[in-house]
């Protein structure tokens, strides 16, 4: 083996080194900047695992079989898993456990778009867990190879339980598709209600090499990168099921890259500042089980 | 207390690190450990180890150039091609 190699304790040199795809490790010396980088990245990672389970949450009781709802309550068990993964990195990184719950109650950290809005009928759940999950997982994927080499690890067992949500949101998808009219319907304008969100999802097309995240290689691939990622994987899909993108300027260009009308980078700002059409109502829903449940953290702690 | 948490995902397989708990002690890190990183059956067995236990060591003085000893330590390629270009022009 090669002698070990030294992250260099100077910006400009790690910089350098993390770009030529080294890794740091927890108690290694790291830059501020690039350290509240990190915690600014995981920690709305972590908030977006936490919240992301409640639009889910809300249709255990209202499932439409018993294994629906077994599966449901599972992939809201794995989110709140993820979430406490995600979190005992940042906290290695310097900020607490209860400074991000605190923060994220009391609005001062976002979470992803797509977790402030409503879920009106099943046929959301559908979409949420296929084609969300698609998305997010283009983004974790990426993750894999961070720098920051304690959360590229917890990825590949996120990952890893990510592609069963995937699944069981095609399989919930492709029930609908093959039933009644009406089940098809609720797909349909579930796709409707959700492409907007979904095309904002992956963040404004800004050159890689002008977003700190890809700069200190804490992602490993551009926003516009992975939006045309999700496209080419799954719109084909949506396509064979004879459902309808909502989007009239949808198509692949010759050179294989995917045309489609501007999202509404307005409302992305919107919503993530909090402004969400359920932004409050769940973080109201947050708050209360984080007093409620504060006991159980005392009773642990002096334990 | 923090305690690193390595697991295994078959028997006889290397133990990996798979992240760390935070826990008051021993019992409450194996049981949030063996949510974390056991619930879906991924591990057939996980270590917990305080991260104060771990010794640490980085650092690999080189000082001399062991490098025969290595693949990295040969390259033939250029002494190949004169060899072979020497082979070609000698008489049979």
């Amino acid at each position: 083996m090669v002698a070990a190699v030294e992250i260099p304790r100077d910006e400009q040199a790690f910089l350098a080194y993390v770009q030529d795809g080294g890794q740091v490790e927890v108690a290694d010396w790291m830059p501020d900047d690039y350290r509240a980088k990190l915690v600014k990245f995981i920690e709305m990672h972590g908030n977006s695992e936490l919240m992301g389970v409640l639009p889910e949450r809300e249709w255990i009781l209202r499932a439409p079989t018993l294994q629906r709802k077994l599966a449901l309550t599972a992939k809201v068990q794995d989110e709140v898993g993820h979430a406490q993964l995600i979190y005992r990195v940042v906290e290695d990184l310097g900020k607490p456990r209860e400074r991000c719950l605190a923060d994220l109650v009391d609005g001062k950290s976002k979470f992803h778009n797509v977790f402030h809005y409503p879920t009106k009928t099943w046929g959301d759940v559908g979409v949420i867990a296929w084609l969300v999950d698609a998305a997010a997982i283009i983004s974790q994927k990426a993750l894999l190879k961070c720098s920051y080499a304690p959360y590229a690890r917890i990825m590949k067992k996120i990952c890893w339980e990510e592609s069963f949500h995937i699944l069981h949101g095609r399989d919930v998808i492709l029930a609908m598709v093959t039933g009644t009219d009406e089940q098809f319907e609720l797909v349909q304008e579930a796709l409707d209600r959700w492409w907007g969100p979904l095309m904002q999802f992956h963040g404004n097309p800004i050159p890689k090499e002008e977003d700190p995240m890809y700069v200190w290689r804490i992602k490993s691939q551009g926003n516009e990168e992975a939006r045309q990622q999700f496209l080419e994987g799954y719109v084909p899909q949506i396509w064979e099921l004879g459902l309808t993108v909502p989007d009239p300027k949808l198509r692949r260009s010759d050179d294989g890259t995917w045309e489609y009308t501007e999202p509404d980078w307005d409302e992305l700002m919107h919503v993530v500042t909090g402004h969400g059409p359920k932004t409050e109502e769940r973080l109201a829903f947050r708050r209360g089980f984080l007093d409620r449940e504060q006991w159980v953290r005392d009773a642990v702690l002096v334990a | 207390m923090i305690f690193e948490v390595f697991r295994q995902e078959r028997k006889g397989q290397a133990f990996e690190h798979a992240g760390s708990v935070v826990a008051p002690d021993t019992d409450f890190a194996e049981a949030w450990a063996r949510e974390q990183y056991g619930r879906r059956g991924e591990s057939v067995a996980l270590w917990l180890v305080p991260r104060d236990a771990i010794h640490d060591v980085e650092d690999w003085a080189d000082e001399f150039d062991l490098k025969y000893r290595r693949v990295d330590g040969y390259s033939i390629k250029a002494r190949l091609k004169e060899a072979r270009e020497r082979a070609a022009s000698r008489p049979r």
